[in-house]
């Protein structure tokens, strides 16, 4: 049998307050082996309140290729700054 | 691409690498540097795995229960290590079937010291003291290494090291504070594993190949000379506390150098263990393949209930 263990990738809430990070992967069968698996591999010393698991394949990843067009639009945009504003020293609380 | 092209993208890339930008799993890299980095780090993740079964032999044997659940979760952190690597590693595109092919079938190496025996109680104080330590050692310098999930997999890696050493290095002290046997215990375990942990830290620099290129791409901070140095420096001292004396006759404080001079390391024992021809080598790689061999109804057996559910869901949601 030559069949490979499907990839889930890892996230974890630090604390409540805190967003899910992304701290790993690892290999399991279905959702509730990632998840206990999650738990033993990324949580021994209380890092998390919250996991998720995704299953690698469900996720959609921009590729490095592909930065050009999605991000280099926003380069020119300075007016989305404050510091663009020009406005006298004087002026305060804004 | 030509070969203008490619000489191009590498000079980008080794600038990148120069500004301490991170290198992530799909960013354009050069062939050599993906495959030095699968050897690498499959190579230690490999280390991590086949180091859990040194310590794994005196589990059970833990003289109190205070030092066995100590054990235990260090063991059990040496598994989540090999974990963290393995899964960074496959971001490079080799398969964690692969890796464990190759390390089953010699391809791939681990570090020499697990090919050495753990014959008393000691040799987990010795371990954790003297074999974690100088993996520290190895480890910190590549939490800023220039390849993104490798410095991300060491950082969680060298914030639970050090438990690894203190809880060795206080085994060490109970047993130094203990019956005379006791003491002779821990100073016959400093006599087995000094050596080979100044081995572990590598061939000297004028035998070591890939130095130069290891250091431009962040593998390295310093050399294996340099790392001796470091840990020769820093552990003499603790055996002081412990009384024990370090088995090199050539042992010296330099007042010169601000060192200590050491004697001469027998690098053909060395290079022997490295080509498998060390006392446990066969041991080690049989473990882990029977391991691994044995376990494959467990896999199997996981796969045929994944399977099961996943159609009886669809059943159910057809039916409905
Ligand atoms: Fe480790
Ligand atoms: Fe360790």
């Amino acid at each position: 049998m030559k069949k490979e263990t499907p990839l889930w990738e890892v996230f974890i809430r630090s604390k409540n307050g805190l967003e899910h990070r992304h701290c790993g992967s690892l290999h399991a069968e279905d959702a509730e082996m990632a998840m206990n698996n999650a738990r033993d591999v990324y949580t021994r010393r209380n890092e998390g309140v919250s996991i998720w698991v995704v299953e690698s394949t469900n996720i959609t990843a921009s590729s490095p290729e592909s930065s050009g067009e999605l991000f280099e639009p926003a380069n020119d945009k300075v007016y989305r700054h404050p510091t663009f504003y020009e406005l006298p020293d004087e002026l305060k609380h804004m | 691409m030509s070969e203008a092209e490619i000489k191009n993208l590498e000079d980008q890339f080794d600038a990148k690498i120069a500004r301490d930008e991170k290198i992530e799993p799909k960013d354009w890299m050069p062939e050599k540097y993906r495959k030095t980095h699968i050897r690498q780090m499959s190579q230690h993740a490999h280390s991590e795995i086949v180091g859990m079964l040194p310590e794994g032999n005196w589990i059970t044997r833990a003289p109190s229960l205070r030092r066995k659940v100590a054990l235990l979760a260090k063991v059990q952190d040496e598994a989540g290590h090999g974990l963290y690597l393995y899964s960074a590693c496959e971001t490079l595109g080799i398969t964690r079937e692969q890796m464990y092919e190759d390390l089953h079938s010699g391809k791939a190496k681990y570090s020499s010291i697990f090919n050495y025996p753990t014959v008393t109680w000691a040799d987990m104080g010795a371990i954790g003291w003297l074999v974690d330590g100088a993996a520290i050692i190895n480890q910190v310098p590549l939490c800023n290494t220039s390849f993104g999930p490798y410095a991300r997999a060491m950082v969680r890696v060298c914030k639970e090291e050090s438990f690894h050493q203190r809880q060795g290095y206080e085994i060490m002290l109970s047993l130094c504070n203990g019956s005379a046997e006791q003491k002779n215990m821990a100073q016959d375990a400093l006599n087995r594993w000094w050596w080979p942990s100044l081995m572990m830290l590598g061939p000297t620099d004028a035998e070591s190949t890939h130095t130069d290129q290891s250091m431009k791409w962040k593998l390295k901070r310093k050399t294996n000379d340099e790392l001796r140095q470091q840990f020769i420096d820093q552990t003499v001292p603790q055996a002081d506390i412990l009384g024990l004396t370090i088995p090199d006759a050539d042992l010296k404080w330099n007042e010169e150098t601000g060192h200590y001079d050491f004697g001469e390391i027998n690098w053909d024992e060395f290079w022997q263990v490295v080509k498998g021809h060390g006392p446990m080598n066969k041991s080690r790689i049989d473990a882990r393949r029977n391991a691994w061999e044995g376990g494959a109804w467990v896999r199997e057996a996981a796969t045929a209930y994944a399977d099961k559910q996943r159609a009886r869901k669809e059943e159910t949601a057809q039916a409905s």
